[in-house]
């Protein structure tokens, strides 16, 4: 059942969000210390398990794909919901940052790609 | 007119469901115009972006009363169980085919992008260490971004700004990858797995392949699928801890 899978996620996304608080307390700071990270460690991890153990099927799985699926509309609806406006002063941030760090990866790529320390073929 | 008001306004989630769904039609059709060069995902969310700041206020179109089911959509928790959903079906003996090149790219992508993104924070007098982490998260994707901000705390103007700042990073990798890919040796499999990795943004890296040689595409995703994980896991905690320790107000 779909519900399964679903319930999988929520309990894997609670755990994930409880172990970044305690993480956080743990700091001193009142603040999530990387839930969302470790969740999607537990639900790759519990799921491959449950796979295995061949009770993680396709019905169970659709009841997590959907949500994956539903990803990019919800950023939109995520971005459609900040203040934007008052954001709009700082914009410039946003354009220099997003640039800068495209121009640098892009060198890096073509440093990393032309370098021949490793010619294995990953095909 | 009345009572369709009070309907929408009464079931507010599916008005946002709705709503965005025509907003993902929308974006669609404006990708197919870009023949595919921006992808439609990135054409989506920068619609949202603009919506929000046509309507104005501290929470962008969800303030409109008929539109409030945006917030709760997009809010939180729907986020995270969206996002954390993506990581189904990622198998890490993929990953492990891609080699020690394929983390050396992620690692460095994901640390290049931070410190890049918080230096021009730096430029522009932001000091806070919440607002720092969560540029630079931004500077990573526009998942990275606003998922560090709202488990640290940050501000919607400074979300906004990092999911802005991820949504220029992803257009700009679409647009020009055709043209710099034959510059940076950007033609094979390796190559795109290297690419994946350092870029990070999915759409981005997706569109930008699929304009370069489709086939790429699959060795590209394999690797950029890693890195928007691997970034929400660091961002609220070693880069945060790591800005919080240089500037501790």
């Amino acid at each position: 059942m779909p519900i399964f899978g679903t319930a999988l996620l929520a309990l894997c996304l609670l755990t994930g969000l409880g172990l970044g608080r305690l993480i956080g307390a743990a700091l001193g700071l009142d603040a999530d210390i990387g839930g969302v990270g470790l969740a999607m460690i537990l639900l790759i991890v519990l799921g491959d398990g449950l796979k295995r153990r061949g009770l993680f099927l396709g019905p169970e799985e659709s009841g997590v794909t959907y949500w994956g699926q539903m990803y990019v509309p919800i950023v939109v609806a995520m971005a459609a919901s900040q203040n934007v406006r008052g954001a709009i002063g700082g914009g410039a941030v946003a354009l220099f940052a997003g640039l800068l760090v495209v121009l640098l990866s892009f060198g890096l790529v073509g440093l990393l790609a032309k370098s021949k320390g490793n010619s294995e073929d990953p095909s | 007119m009345k009572m369709l008001e009070s309907l929408l306004m009464k079931n507010g989630l599916l008005t946002a469901f709705a709503v965005v769904g025509l907003a993902m039609l929308l974006a669609q059709g404006l990708s197919r115009l870009s023949r595919g060069r921006l992808h439609g995902s990135a054409i989506a969310i920068a619609l949202g972006l603009i919506g929000a700041a046509l309507a104005g206020g501290n929470n962008g179109l969800a303030d409109l009363p008929l539109l409030s089911g945006l917030g709760l959509m997009g809010g939180s928790m729907l986020r995270d169980l969206a996002i954390v959903a993506t990581a189904q079906g990622v198998r890490l003996q993929e990953f492990a085919r891609s080699g020690w090149i394929g983390a050396l790219s992620l690692a460095l992508g994901l640390v290049i992008s931070f410190v890049s993104g918080v230096l021009v924070a730096l430029a522009f007098g932001y000091r806070d260490a919440v607002s720092l982490t969560t540029l630079g998260a931004g500077a990573a994707t526009y998942i990275v971004g606003p998922v560090t901000g709202a488990a640290l705390g940050a501000s919607s103007e400074i979300m906004a700004l990092s999911i802005a700042t991820g949504l220029v990073k992803a257009i700009a990798v679409m647009m020009a990858t055709p043209f710099l890919a034959p510059f940076i040796g950007l033609n094979n499999p390796r190559a795109a797995m290297i690419f994946g990795g350092l870029m990070g943004t999915n759409s981005g890296v997706m569109a930008g392949l699929a304009a370069t040689d489709p086939k790429l595409v699959p060795y590209g995703a394999m690797t950029a699928t890693f890195y928007t994980g691997l970034g929400c896991l660091l961002g609220p905690s070693l880069f945060f801890m790591i800005i919080r320790s240089l500037c501790p107000t």
